[in-house]
This record gives structure tokens, C-alpha cells and sequence, in this order.
């Protein structure tokens, strides 16, 4: 729990299922997988409520997005793997393409927040 | 091992609570423990003992109301009831003799209803027009009560059926004439419509909501059913003792049971589908895998004969309107067994079995159409041909395209939302229609 920040509940939201969706296009996972990767990823700073993913997993299924099936974990338990489709490699795509849009708006303004006395200069994405 | 037995011990008693969410079914519980194991014994890796790395875990896990809320939220088809019957309600709170007493009253209501409607019709077919009339408000009055509905909804449903009741009275229909009859038979549509509004509490357009208004319209049929067997053993005991001992109850039957028995005990039984939901969710699917089998022979049987028989022009009219009707009911029945299916469920053989339901209604359907239109060109057009053709189109339409999305669902293309999805987007068509017939059709056939 050391260094995770609150993150707002719509930032959350929005950038789960990108989040789940990118993971899940390395490798299959289950539920408790996904949620360390998304811990390793943001070095521990990025905290969700771990029963919220599964009903977003479900959601993601409904949608066809993603995939599951039941397997076993190495102590025997039932355990429900997860795998994305191509329709979710799809939305994947359409998402990473909206994101870095937004990413690198962001990215200018936090640039230009950082200079006091707001010389404007010729943004780097414009090339 | 004390602490091991412990902890077993609790994660049982957390699996126990969890349980009893209606929302989170067995296998969610299973996938929810199986990840509570797991950050036990990676927190107990870190050096936390047991009962430490169990609450930690508890607590990432989250509040059970917030995550149960979620489930619902994803699966809502797992517990419409308890989302629609008991908005943020404990429970065991509501006094149920209050409700009791509430669908008593409206169920009286509806009776009293007909039964006076009957007295000041003049004629049965002025009773006809208005029966569904009168007994609408009864049913949606019982949603209004029970969801809180706003103004704005009360008012959406009170100018249709204002517009209806007026149309129905005021139109200057031939006497005997078919318009009137096609009017008295389309009314109802339009109206189940609208009590289907009040059901899903305004919120008609969620998917969602409208697919838990055609599980419910399944429910109320079969409980309709069964408490029409049941009242009608109750009766036929009764009459045939009374028969005995000379006294002769067919005129009490006639002027005061029926009137007041047939529509309080549809009013009955919409009460009974939104307390009893659980009893019936088990029934749902079982009736839809013994029927659509035996829907799939009935059609196929139908087909064989329709096309041996030959002559289309022959055909006659009453052929034609029993096998729209036939058709509606395959309709009603791949509706609801799509309602009743585990959407997340993979395509099984059930699936393959509805699409082939489907394949050979469409084929049924074709083989009307192409009598329809050879009546229509051989004996010209008329306001029953009009109606029955439209209602063709309207299923042809409907049931090509859930073909073809469950195809796709069978070939692992699409997901069986787009299926449910199609279903519900299409539903309102009909109530237009059935609108349609009622309004435009009298003045445009010239009231005959």
C-alpha cells in the first residue's frame, strides 16, 4: 500500500479497460494476475479494489471483448483465466489510438504548466 | 495448525455472506475466493499471519455492498426482481400485507371495471373495443404504486392511452365491420406496450429493462395459465356439486365470476411474477427446452403440408390468420428463451436448436407471404389482408435477422448481446404497428 495515490473513481473507470485489455493481449491471466500487473505497472502507485475487476471482466465478456475459461491453480483451486479477442484487440487499438491523443494534449499543457511565464512556443506534436 | 483451521474457518464465513448476495453467483464466489486465497498467502508471504493477511485481503477486496452493487450492475438479469421490486429497500421491510391489500383492491378494481363496462356497453362489440381498456389502468396503476413512477412517466402513458380510448369510441366503425375488429385486437398490443413502460419504471430505453419486460410477459403467461387451471378446477368442483343438489350456478358464472375473476387475476399475477420470481427462474428454461423442440416438429409438420397442399390461391382466410398466430408464438418463445438464457454462456446445442426454430419459422413465413400476395392479386386487397401482410413483414424482418445474428453467435463471430440486443431494439415495432392498425386503418378502409 506504500506510495498508491487516490486516483478520481471517472479516471479510474476510463482507463481500466484499457488498462485490463493491454495486459490481457501479453499473455492470459486470471483476475488476481491482472490486478499485480497493473500494480507492477504503476510501481505499486495505482490501486484498485480488487473485487471491482471482476465484474468489469464480466462486462468485457458480455461485450466479447474477452474470453474465459475455468482452469486450476497449482494448488487445485478453480480458477477462471481470462484471454482477449480479436474483437477485443480491436477495441484495444481504437482505445490506445484515443488515449494518445489525450495523452499528448495532456502531456502539452502539463509542459506549459510548468512554464511560469507562458512563452508559447511551437508545440512538439505538430511537426 | 490451529491458525490454518481458523482461517479456513473465516474464509468459509466470508463465502457464506457473499453468498447470500443474489447478485454474485456460485462460479463468481469461486473466482472471488480463489483470488482471496491467493493475496492471503502473498500477504503472509510479506511476514502478516493469518488473521492479519485475511482482514488486509477482506479490505482490498472491497466493501461487500459496493462490489455486490457491481455484479448487479453487470448482471442484472441474476436479480431484475430485486433491482425492480425493492428500490434500496431491506429485505424484509416492506409490510407485505400492505402490498397484499394494494393488488387486492386494484385487482377488484379491474373487475369491477369490466364488470360495469360489460353492463353499459350496448352492443358486445362496443365491450370488445374497451376491455382492454378498462383493464389497463388496474395494471399499470399496480407499476405506478410499485415504482414510484414521476409525472413525466404517468403522463407518457396517459396521453396513448387517452388517444386510444377516444379513437376506439369515437371512430364511426361499420357494424361487424373488420376494421373494428382488427382495432379491438391491435389495442391490446399497444397498450401491453405501455404497461411495459410503467414495468420497467420509465426506463425504456435500456436493453436491459425491456428484456426483464419480456421475462416478466413470459412469467405472467405461465402464471396466468396456472391459476386459470386452478380457478377453473375450483369452479367446475363446485358447479358440479351445486349441479347435484339442483341449483344452477351458470348465470352467477356468467354475470359476476368471469367478469370479475378473468382480468383480477391478471392483475393477481403480475404480483405474483415480481414476489415469486424464483420460483418460476428455474421453470423458464426447462419449458423452453421441452417446447422449442416440439415447436421445431409442429412447423416443419405445418410447412409439409402448406406447400403439398398446393394452390395458394385456395388457402382461405382463416388458415391464414391461425398461422400468423401460430407464428407469434414461435416469436414469443424464441423471446423468451433468449430472456432466459445465461447471456456469458457459450453457443451450445440448444442454440443451433433455436436457430433451426428460427430457419424453418422463416420458411412458414415465406410460404404466407407468397399466399398473402396471391389472395391480395387474385381477390384484391382488404383492410384483414392489409394487417395480416404487415404483421408478416414485421416477423419476416424480426426473425431474418435474429437468424442471421445467431448464426453468427453459433460460429463464435458475434455475442449473444447482439442477439438479446436485436430483440429488444425491435420489440417497439410492433407496438407501431398494432398503433397503426388501430388508428389509420379505420378511416383508410372507410370504417368497413
Amino acid at each position: 500500500m506504500s506510495g498508491a495515490i487516490r486516483i478520481d473513481k471517472d479516471l479510474v473507470a476510463a482507463s481500466a479497460t484499457p488498462l485490463v485489455l493491454g495486459i490481457l493481449a501479453e499473455e492470459e491471466l486470471h483476475g488476481y494476475a491482472i490486478l499485480k500487473r497493473v500494480a507492477e505497472l504503476s510501481s505499486g502507485r495505482m490501486q484498485w479494489t480488487d473485487g471491482m475487476i471482476y465484474p468489469l471482466l464480466h462486462r468485457l465478456e458480455r461485450n466479447g471483448l474477452v474470453s474465459s475459461s475455468w482452469g486450476s491453480s497449482e494448488a487445485g483451486r478453480r480458477r477462471k483465466h481470462y484471454a482477449i479477442t480479436a474483437a477485443g484487440k480491436e477495441a484495444l487499438a481504437e482505445r490506445h489510438e484515443q488515449w494518445s491523443v489525450v495523452a499528448d494534449a495532456l502531456g502539452q499543457v502539463w509542459q506549459a504548466a510548468q512554464r511560469p511565464t507562458g512563452i508559447a512556443r511551437p508545440a512538439q506534436g505538430w511537426a | 495448525m490451529e491458525l490454518r483451521a481458523e482461517l479456513e474457518e473465516q474464509i468459509e464465513q466470508w463465502r457464506g455472506y457473499v453468498r447470500r448476495r443474489q447478485a454474485i453467483s456460485t462460479a463468481d464466489v469461486d473466482e472471488l475466493e480463489d483470488h482471496l486465497r491467493e493475496q492471503i498467502s502473498d500477504l503472509a508471504a510479506t511476514g502478516l499471519d493469518d488473521e492479519e493477511a485475511f482482514l488486509v485481503a477482506i479490505r482490498r477486496m472491497g466493501s461487500l455492498d459496493a462490489v455486490s452493487r457491481e455484479f448487479a450492475h453487470e448482471h442484472s438479469d441474476r436479480l431484475w426482481k430485486q433491482l425492480v421490486v425493492a428500490p434500496e429497500m431491506p429485505a424484509d421491510g416492506t409490510p407485505s400485507w400492505r402490498e397484499l391489500a394494494v393488488v387486492v383492491a386494484l385487482a377488484v378494481g379491474a373487475g369491477a371495471a369490466v364488470k360495469t363496462g360489460y353492463d353499459l356497453a350496448g352492443d358486445e362489440a362496443a365491450f370488445l373495443r374497451n376491455v382492454s381498456l378498462l383493464v389497463f389502468p388496474f395494471l399499470a396503476g399496480y407499476f405506478a404504486w410499485k415504482r414510484r413512477l414521476t409525472a413525466p412517466v404517468v403522463a407518457t402513458l396517459l396521453v396513448p392511452f387517452a388517444v386510444l380510448a377516444v379513437v376506439l369510441n369515437v371512430y364511426p366503425f361499420e357494424p361487424g365491420g373488420s376494421t373494428e375488429l382488427l382495432a379491438a385486437l391491435h389495442a391490446p398490443v399497444v397498450l401491453w406496450l405501455l404497461a411495459g413502460v410503467a414495468y420497467v419504471g420509465g426506463a425504456w430505453r435500456s436493453d436491459a429493462r425491456r428484456m426483464d419486460f419480456v421475462r416478466f410477459t413470459g412469467e405472467l403467461a405461465i402464471y396466468y395459465t396456472l391459476l386459470a387451471l386452478g380457478g377453473g378446477v375450483l369452479v367446475g368442483l363446485t358447479a358440479g356439486v351445486l349441479q347435484i343438489v339442483d341449483v344452477d350456478v351458470e348465470p352467477v358464472l356468467e354475470s359476476w365470476i368471469m367478469p370479475f375473476a378473468v382480468p383480477g387475476a391478471l392483475v393477481v399475477a403480475a404480483w405474483l411474477v415480481e414476489a415469486k420470481q424464483n420460483v418460476v427462474e428455474n421453470i423458464a428454461p426447462v419449458l423452453t427446452r421441452v417446447f422449442t423442440p416440439l415447436t421445431v416438429i409442429m412447423l416443419l409438420t405445418l410447412l409439409v403440408v402448406l406447400v403439398t397442399a398446393g394452390g395458394f390461391a385456395t388457402v382461405d382466410r382463416e388458415l391464414l390468420i391461425l398461422m400468423d398466430a401460430v407464428l407469434v408464438l414461435v416469436l414469443a418463445l424464441l423471446l423468451y428463451s433468449i430472456s432466459a438464457r445465461d447471456s456469458l454462456a457459450p453457443p451450445g446445442f440448444f442454440d443451433a436448436l433455436q436457430l433451426i426454430l428460427v430457419g424453418t419459422a422463416l420458411a412458414v413465413d415465406a410460404v404466407m407471404l407468397a399466399a398473402m400476395l396471391t389472395r391480395i392479386a387474385e381477390f384484391g386487397t382488404s383492410p384483414n389482408k392489409i394487417a395480416a401482410l404487415g404483421l408478416n413483414l414485421l416477423l419476416l424482418v424480426h426473425l431474418a435477422w435474429a437468424a442471421w445474428l445467431s448464426a453468427g453467435f453459433l460460429r463464435g463471430r458475434r455475442t449473444f448481446v447482439a442477439l438479446e440486443r436485436w430483440q429488444t431494439r425491435y420489440l417497439p415495432v410492433y407496438g407501431l404497428w398494432a398503433a397503426v392498425v388501430v388508428i389509420v386503418f379505420p378511416p383508410l378502409f372507410d370504417w368497413v
